[in-house]
């Protein structure tokens, strides 16, 4: 089992001619992921490794009957690309691309309100359930299917706990990059309520960042709905408060954000917080065992 | 980006948000031709940085006379500023802002922002405004008062009276506060904001409201759209070795310790830095090489991290998704024989191509220390400084 996507998933790609989404796209054939076509504005009708390009989301959600879409085209296009997927039905919108403007992802998020569509970044690695499907740019052969649901904001971090995991033999279900980004798709909470209702995901473990208070609202969230066990790790106890100009920022935050008051936040709500990144993996081996 | 007060207030006089009359001097003469220009004999310089705090840090000054305008801008232009929002060393003053003085009844505090918890620009409000704004957060947050902004259906005149009578204002200075609001929401979507503030918003001695600082921050990652936004950048208020990391396209901030990072990806990389501290040791630095990392680009990270001369050993931490960890391994190799490393670098590579990266350091015959996760890194670059 997994969550969101698996074997059966059928995934197009938006970007699908150019040299990233030809990449991944390749690399997630390679991992067994069904692709299923891929769009290209202007490209449509034509063949792309083996399978069919369409002018158009809509075309190619026809065609194929598409479940999921990642997203490769550059940053000035994505809000477009996002929109026109959600436009087309497409249930699970992957977005890796980084640098996308914030008020472009305003808008995205406002339109995509109550539509049951799960956005997953952007600028984050994507999703794979291990061993079925692979939408991101994950390496693969850190992945192993196994027990373990992993949620994450950053993207490197999140192969250091999925490599541990790997490593200890528990396996993961699915691994979720939710992306770093000040506005972006699916939050903490909504993947913890999604590996909560997971039959296959025994533990789950989330990584976080300071800034923001998504790690605090994921607290309250585990507090009162989440049974399993969850090892959670925020990076930059360290980092310096960042260059700022102005109030606005300091009071909208309210003092909140840092790394010491989400570490509380999660320990009070029964978390096993872990003070190191290389410590994932042990400290889920030791609730599970 | 952020942008300096006199460029924030050009836009405010662009979207009729009002503000006093002056403009900015880059030497002595234009400081005295603009005085001549406001007429009087009483003006306001103000020195212009990127950094808050510049009343308390001695940036502000009320001259009187030609002669003590000409001292005053003489001696802030080409000085440093140092705030409590600067480091020690400061930053450059190479432009001030000479404004007619303004007669303030009271100091109100006025912003808008992007707000991450409810996705929505947010404009905050309070009665208290002035210098001490974050302690009024802190210890009175009832004072503060906020609206949010559909971004489908954009700013209403009823968020703006509820901010007006939140604030006790009265009469004209209710429509006043819904048009400076207004031109704020419009700047902000014009030119793709991340951050205006205006401490203080004042009242003067007509009653009309004005605004007598201006702060604009711009999205970044805009300013492909952005080109009027990207010409008034300046260079000289950002730190010159962070500078350099953005024309390679790295991500870099300069910190206090001795040992130097070179780790891909942000959140890794703060990571790296917490274990580095957690070992007992202190970092250099905070840098992420990114994706898509070319040799190149590696051998500049290494001569960015060196130019700190505080930097005693040097930890590479890479998990390579899309970076190959063999490409990664050519760089360091080429940047340690290039620079003629004489520092200890320790490595420790993981994911796509492992193996041969990890060959490749073997094979180069540089003392290249190896090391096996995270960790173990830490502890060898950390028993290194001793």
């Amino acid at each position: 089992m997994s969550i969101l996507i698996d074997s059966n998933t059928k995934v197009i790609c938006q970007g699908f001619t150019g040299k990233q989404g030809t990449f991944h796209s390749e690399q997630a054939i390679a991992y067994g992921t069904r692709i299923v076509g891929g769009v290209t504005p202007g490209k449509g009708g034509q063949k792309h490794l083996d399978l069919p390009v369409f002018d158009t989301v809509a075309d190619a959600a026809d065609a194929t009957g598409a479940d999921a879409t990642m997203i490769y085209v550059p940053a000035p296009f994505c809000a477009d690309a996002i929109l026109e997927a959600a436009n087309a039905d497409i249930k699970v919108i992957v977005c890796i691309t980084e640098h996308i403007p914030v008020l472009d992802m305003l808008k995205v998020k406002a339109a995509l309100e109550g539509t049951g569509i799960y956005l997953i970044g952007p600028n984050c690695p994507g999703i794979i359930s291990s061993g079925q499907c692979k939408i991101g740019i994950m390496p693969a052969s850190i992945h192993m299917p196994g027990s373990i649901g992993v949620v994450s904001r950053s993207g490197t971090l999140t192969y250091e706990a999925v490599h541990q995991t790997t490593q200890n033999g528990l396996g993961q279900t699915t691994c979720i990059g939710i992306g770093g980004d000040p506005i972006h798709g699916m939050s903490f909470i909504d993947c913890l309520e999604l590996f909560e209702q997971d039959p296959e995901t025994r533990g789950i473990v989330m990584v976080g960042e300071i800034g923001g208070t998504a790690e605090e609202e994921a607290a309250e969230f585990i507090k009162a709905h989440v049974s399993k066990p969850v090892v959670s790790y925020i990076a930059g106890v360290t980092a310096p408060p960042g260059k700022r100009m102005g109030h606005a920022g300091a009071i909208i935050a309210g003092g909140k954000g840092t790394a010491a008051e989400k570490f509380e936040a999660l320990q009070a709500a029964g978390v096993a917080t872990v003070n190191s990144p290389s410590r994932i993996g042990e400290k889920m081996m030791e609730l599970l065992s | 980006m952020n942008l300096h007060e006199h460029q924030a207030k050009a836009l405010f006089r662009e979207f009729s948000i009002p503000v006093p009359e002056g403009d900015a001097a880059f030497t002595v003469a234009e400081a005295v031709s603009i005085a001549n220009l406001l007429g009087g004999d009483k003006w306001i310089v103000k020195a212009q940085v990127h950094a808050g705090g510049r009343g308390k840090g001695g940036g502000v000054k009320i001259v009187s006379g030609t002669s003590e305008l000409k001292d005053t801008v003489g001696a802030y232009l080409g000085s440093r500023l140092v705030t409590h929002q600067t480091d020690s060393e400061g930053l450059p003053i190479n432009r001030v802002l000479v404004e007619a003085l303004s007669e303030i009844e009271r100091e109100i505090y006025l912003s808008a922002l992007i707000d991450r918890a409810s996705r929505r620009i947010v404009f905050m409000a309070s009665s208290e405004g002035g210098m001490d704004i974050e302690e009024v957060a802190a210890s009175q947050p009832e004072k503060i008062l906020r609206v949010e902004i559909d971004p489908t259906v954009g700013l209403q005149a009823y968020q703006t009276r509820q901010l007006a009578f939140g604030l006790g204002l009265e009469g004209q200075q209710i429509k006043q506060l819904g048009q400076i609001m207004n031109g704020l929401y419009r700047i902000f979507n014009t030119h793709d904001g991340s951050l205006i503030e205006i401490n203080p918003l004042i009242i003067t001695g007509e009653g009309n409201l004005m605004a007598l600082d201006g702060k604009i921050g711009i999205d970044s990652n805009s300013l492909y759209r952005q080109p009027k936004m990207k010409d008034l950048r300046d260079d000289s208020q950002e730190n010159e070795r962070e500078l350099i990391a953005d024309a390679h396209g790295l991500n870099y901030v300069s910190l206090d310790g001795n040992i130097g990072c070179m780790v891909n990806g942000a959140g890794l990389a703060m990571a790296t830095m917490d274990e580095i501290k957690l070992q007992g040791g202190e970092p250099a630095n905070f840098l992420d090489v990114g994706g898509g990392t070319t040799a190149e680009k590696v051998a500049e990270a290494f001569k960015l991290i060196v130019s700190d001369q505080n930097v005693k050993a040097i930890l590479v931490n890479i998990f390579g998704g899309i970076v190959r960890c063999d490409l990664i391994a050519d760089g360091i190799v080429q940047a340690v024989r290039e620079i003629g490393l004489s520092i200890p670098v320790v490595v420790r590579l993981e994911g796509t191509k492992v193996d041969e990266g990890k060959q490749k350091l073997a094979d180069s015959g540089l003392d290249i220390i190896s090391a096996s996760n995270l960790e173990d890194g830490a502890k060898k670059a950390v028993a290194l400084i001793g």
